[in-house]
């Protein structure tokens, strides 16, 4: 299989203060990304999740092990910059990670960084910021636009680099419902268009549609696999403070009241497709 | 509200002052504020604010929005009049006690509020009519030749950048956590000096908290987006001189050469 | 104690070419004990409507009677209604200042004026309300906590104040599921231990079904539902004209109902649904 991100070994510790020991974040962590997948990464605050996110694309580096990304090492200064440009990360606050007071010279900064000529940076902030719908806002500064709509133009600036990955850093956290469904679908709009997209959140009802679900625990992989293998596994789920989603803890119930429901279903959409065949 | 400041804003537009190159506009604004102190009589003023009025016909921003941008300043106006008025010595029109109002001073009151409107009108026209990058990137441009010795002519302009985003994310975070506080009846209007001085630190503190966490977070969203500093930058919109950038340049200098010869002549 | 608000009207910058309408023509009314849930989406007037408890705005027309007495009028003291209305704003810990927490809840008692005894007395009480230890956080630094402990000392900042009637905006924005079932828990448990009338703001709608006595949707300044939970989630169309949506296990008995699936309307709890279906189903003979 063709890996966009291998993982080897990874730990990562940070200093608090001068003396005090260093704190672990992340415990030997060893992991491959395909090309073209979507994962998802839960955790509760604290788990790792955030730093893990910050180590995929160099802007933290392994204290030990080693990160490849497109076959960059992520602590080899001389293609720190192409590692970034392989893996764009967007952020949990849609206002902090905004540089411009225009939408569409904020869409440009990324390739602007990256010296690609002005015609061609043109070019693809129009196709970046009508990929996220945001066509119509080009103009404007962001302190106008809704939470989700920041988040798109924050999307846009990293579509404008041509990523092959990217990383969204809870994206979602502090939108509402119908910023969060935006984003969500436009999430999936760039999965399908073939860029790898590594999800951290912590909304269960997010990580359905992945192909893979990892939970991070105390720095460490808790459960990785299927989404619907590791919702299987409830009780493991719940003691390390997460949820499930809705779905599977209705079709838990049904089973306690002996009712067979298949255990691939997690998402709404196949249970209301399933409990159909019967009515 | 906070968010009605239209001092350092951008109005979206189309029209020729929109379309001028950044140089040219700066450049224009600095030329305006000069003449506006080379200028010595009424009629000088006369010529400016038909030029400036000119400009902002031109510019199709609305009058309403650019004198709405004059409210903040509206106090250090009075208070300028006010002490013009009443310091100057002259021929007297009217006592009271240790106050006077003399007709020079009133003349030299009128004669600074004037020049004052007309400085924050020309240079407000300046930010109105060009996009805050465009802006920046020709201040960038100008100072290049200073690099030489030494003058960081791209972390300026990336500087000005940042500010001219964050100051509405910051005055709202302002107004947020003083609503806030006012809700946990804090009182920021009443008591002495002191007490209101004092009274500012439930908002500065948790300001500060925001504004390092904002400085932290878009530092690392800059360095994700490949941020290295001016070396190898491109740009979108590259500057290139248009026949109206050089009909500007005449019509500054046309301008320029009015106002030194009328301040000359009377 | 009770919650009058009558014909509530606010105009944003009026007289300006700005001016817009924020609020019109809102009623409803909240009885002693009751829990007030608000839905609407983000700019449908809901913070206007919430500044406007507080005293922090002030209606253009209208009333809003608070245990007898109209907050609207311009002689009641702003301590007055401070002391009556508790507000906790979105993402509260962003207000925290003071170098410990025992200090930094202290500021709204103290502000009310109230004597050094009382205040501590109060300061214990809410922390220990919000389910924190008292004597392990007091010295505290707010900058050291985690996320959710930080939320709950800035609610319990507002909860030291003793008011009759409590207010808070979006109390689980931002909070990972577990921080946000304990806020939400402790939320439940406030208002039960205090018997006073909260108002819960939230986009989560499953949240607002399970807490809330009756619900208020607010739509362009305007109302559009109020009622039980049952009585507003039953208004689908409504709610998805102003671009609100049911809770997710009412999405999910509603899909199954236009599926042609026999199953009660507006159900608002998981276990009610899996009754339901599964009572259903064995109707029908599947089942082990």
């Amino acid at each position: 299989m063709d890996s966009i991100i291998r993982i080897e070994n990874l730990t990562f510790e940070y200093k608090k203060g001068e003396e005090t020991e260093p704190v672990r974040a992340l415990d030997n962590v060893n992991l491959n990304i395909e090309r073209g997948s979507f994962t998802a990464i839960l955790g509760k605050n604290g788990s790792g999740k955030s730093t893990f996110a910050k180590n995929l694309n160099g802007l933290l580096v392994p204290t030990e092990g080693v990160i490849y990304v497109n076959g960059y090492d992520t602590s080899d200064d001389e293609h720190i910059w192409d590692v970034r440009q392989s893996a764009g990360m967007v952020f949990q606050n849609p206002d902090n990670q905004l540089v411009s007071a225009i939408v569409e010279d904020d869409v440009a900064f990324g390739p602007e960084n990256l010296g690609i000529e002005s015609s061609e940076i043109r070019r693809r902030v129009d196709k970046a910021l009508s990929d996220v719908n945001m066509g119509a806002f080009k103009g404007k500064p962001p302190h106008l636009l809704s939470g989700g709509q920041k988040q798109r133009v924050a999307i846009a600036g990293v579509v404008a680099m041509k990523p092959s990955c990217i990383i969204f850093d809870e994206p979602t956290a502090m939108l509402d419902p119908k910023g969060r469904n935006e984003i969500m679908n436009i999430i999936e709009e760039l999965h399908d268009e073939g860029i790898t997209v590594v999800l951290i959140t912590h909304f269960m009802e997010e990580a359905v549609h992945a192909d893979r679900v990892i939970i991070m625990h105390d720095g460490k992989v808790f459960l990785d696999g299927k989404p619907e293998e590791v919702f299987a596994q409830k009780e493991k789920v719940l003691s390390v403070n997460l949820d499930i989603p809705l779905a599977v803890e209705l079709a838990d119930k049904l089973r306690e009241k002996g009712i067979d429901v298949p255990k691939d279903i997690i998402g709404m959409e196949e249970m209301v497709e399933y409990l159909c065949q019967y009515e | 509200m906070i968010r009605d400041i239209t001092l350092g804003q951008y109005f979206p537009g189309n029209s020729w002052v929109h379309k001028l190159d950044p140089r040219i506009k700066i450049i224009a604004t600095l030329l305006f504020i000069i003449e506006l102190f080379i200028v010595d009589n009424f009629i000088g003023f006369g010529i400016a604010a038909v030029v400036l009025g000119a400009i902002i016909c031109v510019s199709k921003v609305p009058i309403s929005y650019i004198l709405r941008g004059l409210k903040p300043i509206i106090i250090i106006l009075i208070f300028t009049f006010a002490l013009n008025m009443f310091m100057v010595d002259g021929r007297i029109l009217w006592q009271w006690k240790f106050l006077k109002i003399t007709a020079e001073g009133l003349e030299l009151a009128v004669f600074m509020a004037i020049r004052l409107v007309l400085l924050l009108m020309g240079s407000s026209m300046l930010t109105l009519c060009t996009r805050p990058l465009a802006l920046t990137d020709g201040i960038e441009r100008l100072l290049s030749p200073f690099k030489k010795i030494g003058l960081p002519a791209h972390d300026i302009a990336m500087m000005m950048t940042i500010a001219l985003r964050f100051i509405p994310t910051l005055l709202e975070e302002a107004d947020k956590i003083m609503k806030a506080q006012q809700a946990r009846g804090a009182d920021f209007e009443s008591g002495n000096l002191l007490k209101r001085a004092k009274s500012l630190i439930p908002i500065l503190v948790p300001l500060f908290v925001s504004a390092f966490r904002i400085a932290q977070d878009l530092a690392m969203a800059m360095e994700a987006r490949c941020y290295r500093g001016g070396e190898n930058r491109t740009r979108m919109n590259e500057m290139k001189f248009a026949g109206r950038d050089y009909a500007a340049i005449v019509m500054m200098i046309v301008f320029g050469a009015i106002i030194i010869i009328e301040s000359r002549m009377l | 104690m009770s919650i009058r608000v009558t014909n509530l009207k606010h105009i944003y910058d009026k007289g300006m070419p700005t001016e817009s309408l924020a609020l019109e023509n809102i009623n409803f009314d909240v009885e002693d004990g009751q829990l007030l849930g608000i839905i609407g989406h983000t700019g449908s007037g809901k913070s206007t409507l919430l500044q406007h408890l507080n005293g922090l705005l002030k209606p253009d027309e209208g009333t809003i009677v608070i245990g007898g007495v109209d907050i609207t009028k311009p002689d009641v003291s702003m301590t007055e209604i401070r002391k009556r209305i508790g507000l906790v704003f979105q993402y509260p810990e962003y207000q925290l200042f003071e170098e410990n927490v025992a200090k930094d809840v202290a500021f709204g008692p103290r502000n009310l004026g109230l004597d050094e005894d009382e205040i501590e007395e109060r300061v214990k009480e809410a922390i220990e309300l919000v389910g924190l230890d008292y004597d392990t956080m007091k010295d505290k630094s707010p900058f050291d906590l985690s996320g959710g402990q930080k939320r709950r000392v800035a609610i319990a900042g507002v909860i030291a104040m003793k008011p009759e009637v409590l207010i808070l905006d979006e109390p689980t924005a931002g909070l990972d599921p577990k921080a946000h079932k304990d806020v939400l828990k402790m939320i439940e448990e406030v208002h039960k231990r205090t018997g006073n009338i909260t108002i819960l703001v939230s986009h989560n709608m499953a949240d607002i079904a399970k807490l809330s006595d009756k619900v208020l949707v607010i739509d362009s300044g305007r109302v559009v539902a109020l009622g039980t939970p049952k009585e507003v989630f039953s208004h689908r169309e409504e709610l998805s004209r102003v671009g609100l949506d049911l809770p997710p296990i009412t999405q999910l008995t509603e899909a199954l109902r236009s599926h042609g699936f026999d199953i009660k309307d507006t159900i608002l709890s998981v276990d009610t649904a899996a009754d339901e279906i599964a009572f259903i189903l064995k109707n029908k003979g599947i089942s082990r």
